[in-house]
């Protein structure tokens, strides 16, 4: 059965001026994108058609430090669909100061192949 | 308490994103002593406790969390052998005096737990206090006083910083960019997050957060609502909320009631300007921020102000670019170098802009003009700078997101001699 052509509207959240992106699509096939400020929002249609992502930022319980938690993101953005496991995970962490920015606190976190790792540094106190 | 021995070349107010900017800026300028004061224990200020990517489009090219873009500054400002003076908190700043050469040099007084009360002298000053938030208190709610009302930045760093939550059932007043950032995060550490409503019939914040903190997490949000009433003895139990009519005022009768114990409040962003009102500097009532020029002068010639402290910014990475303005001019100020500018204009602007900034022009280098508008304008708009000196058309206007005006110098220096002003506007296009 073929696919019938469907216009769908995503708001661009890959920098802050936020396009209203005009997206033609059939099944998970972009046809086109219309109203994108730079290239970045075709890209960004293009995932939300086959595999919505983001970044992910919380934090992590630390002993040690001179705070009780340490920021962390993910290395890169990952599928939105994992965002409530990869919640429950990071929730569940504990870290040991000293910890160096970019140091990897979960590695490969849900098996999305993507590490979970320090945003900032803390001294050991 | 004692009267301090040593000058400093270049001070600098507040330990954040613009104050850090400057700081590093002043040393490349040639400064040699430049000291940062900063009340909290490390420098850094509010970008700390903002843990979610956003940052650093602009100024690196990658999207960065707050914490990894002071990170990369703070690095840069050791480099470059900036001072700072942490736990320590300006309390106090004279009126500048005139020194024996003729020119201005500021004093101020700072409060430290080791070395108590202190007088800072500077042959010039960077003011980059940032801003704070819009309180409680201001609001007018009615009803009890319980447990359980926070600002937003607040409970912003008792989640991130502190690791503690306000609350489990929350409701949001405001759609400012904290706001939103915060009903994702409050949804992320467990709590339920019941809606975010908001007084004006325009969503204040970024539209992507609207996106990607709540449509993401399915959080509904009311525009032309507000919190009429607080309900609760000691703790948050529910609030009154209040449609707002198109005169802005609540409409009797659409009151109803939304069980919670938490209210976090996201409406608005005030400069913290009581050190700049001490040292008797000129304050600006559209930006509540001191009038300055393109090279973030104040109306004091030694004391220069950068970032959220002159005008409430949407991205960091601009914030930056004016501490960076404003410690390079200090730099020269202290080392003598800094001339008057060319010429003087006065910045005017049509009614529909609510906010313009710098409100004077002195031609002395290329500068951007940033503005925001009072109500939003869908669909194509002109934006301009008269006479003969910008024009842009836009695809929209909106008072969440500032415009930009692009400022040639030689274009300003170039105008005849009776032109005192430049007029700023924007108009819709057909």
């Amino acid at each position: 059965m073929a696919l019938n052509e469907e216009t769908k509207k995503f708001l661009c959240v890959s920098c802050p001026v936020g396009c209203l992106l005009k997206v033609t699509v059939r099944g998970q096939e972009v046809l086109s994108v219309e109203d994108n400020g730079c290239p970045l929002g075709v890209k960004y249609a293009q995932n939300e058609v086959v595999n919505p992502v983001r970044t992910f930022t919380s934090t992590v319980r630390v002993s040690g430090a001179s705070l009780p938690v340490c920021p962390v993101r993910s290395r890169t953005p990952l599928p939105l669909s994992k965002v409530r496991d990869v919640t429950m995970e990071v929730a569940f962490a504990r870290a040991d100061a000293p910890i160096s920015i970019g140091q990897v606190i979960i590695g490969d976190i849900c098996g999305t192949g993507i590490d979970i790792i320090a945003s900032r540094s803390l001294e050991k106190r | 308490m004692s009267d301090g021995g040593s000058i400093v070349d270049v001070a600098v107010i507040g330990g954040g994103p613009a104050g850090i900017a400057a700081a590093i800026a002043a040393r490349k300028e040639g400064a040699r002593k430049v000291v940062v004061y900063e009340r909290d224990w490390e420098a850094g200020g509010i970008l700390q406790q903002c843990i979610h990517p956003g940052f650093g489009l602009h100024m690196f090219g990658e999207e960065l969390t707050g914490p990894e873009y002071m990170d990369r500054y703070l690095k840069q400002a050791k480099e470059a052998g900036v001072e700072f003076a942490l736990n320590t908190m300006v309390f106090q700043m004279d009126p500048p005096n005139e020194t024996d050469d003729g020119r201005r040099s500021a004093s101020f007084w700072v409060m430290n737990p080791n070395t108590g009360i202190e007088r800072v002298r500077a042959k010039s000053v960077v003011l980059a206090m940032g801003c704070r938030e819009r309180p409680a208190g201001a609001l007018g709610i009615a009803g009890t006083r319980p447990a359980g009302v926070y600002t937003a930045g607040t409970a912003q760093r008792f989640v991130n910083m502190e690791g503690l939550m306000p609350g489990k059932k929350v409701v949001i007043m405001g759609t400012g960019d904290i706001g939103l950032i915060m009903a994702r995060r409050m949804v992320l550490e467990g709590a339920e997050v019941v809606a975010v409503f908001e007084i004006m019939p325009w969503v204040s914040g970024l539209r992507r957060n609207i996106a990607q903190c709540l449509d993401d997490f399915g959080i509904p949000y009311y525009l032309e609502h507000s919190v009429r009433e607080l309900h609760g003895r000691d703790r948050l139990e529910g609030i009154s909320v209040v449609q707002i009519g198109k005169d802005r005022k609540p409409i009797d009768g659409t009151e109803r009631f939304i069980g919670c114990d938490t209210l976090l409040l996201a409406v608005g962003l005030i400069p913290e300007n009581e050190l700049s009102r001490m040292a008797g500097i000129e304050l600006e009532a559209s930006t509540n921020g001191p009038a300055v020029n393109e090279l973030l002068q104040t109306s004091a010639e030694c004391v220069f102000a950068a970032g959220n402290v002159v005008v409430v910014y949407d991205l960091v990475d601009f914030v930056s670019e004016a501490g960076e303005r404003a410690g390079s001019s200090a730099a020269l100020y202290a080392l003598g170098k800094l001339g008057k500018g060319p010429r003087e204009f006065a910045v005017e602007t049509t009614p529909n802009i609510r906010v313009v900034s710098p409100q004077k022009l002195c031609g002395a280098r290329d500068t951007t003009v940033f503005l925001r508008v009072a109500e939003p304008i869908e669909g194509r708009c002109k934006l301009y700078a008269e006479p003969g000196i910008f024009s842009q058309t836009l695809r929209y206007a909106r008072p969440g997101e500032m415009n930009e005006v692009k400022i040639d110098a030689q274009k300003l220096r170039a105008l005849p001699g009776d032109v005192k002003s430049i007029k700023i506007g924007l108009e819709a296009v057909k």
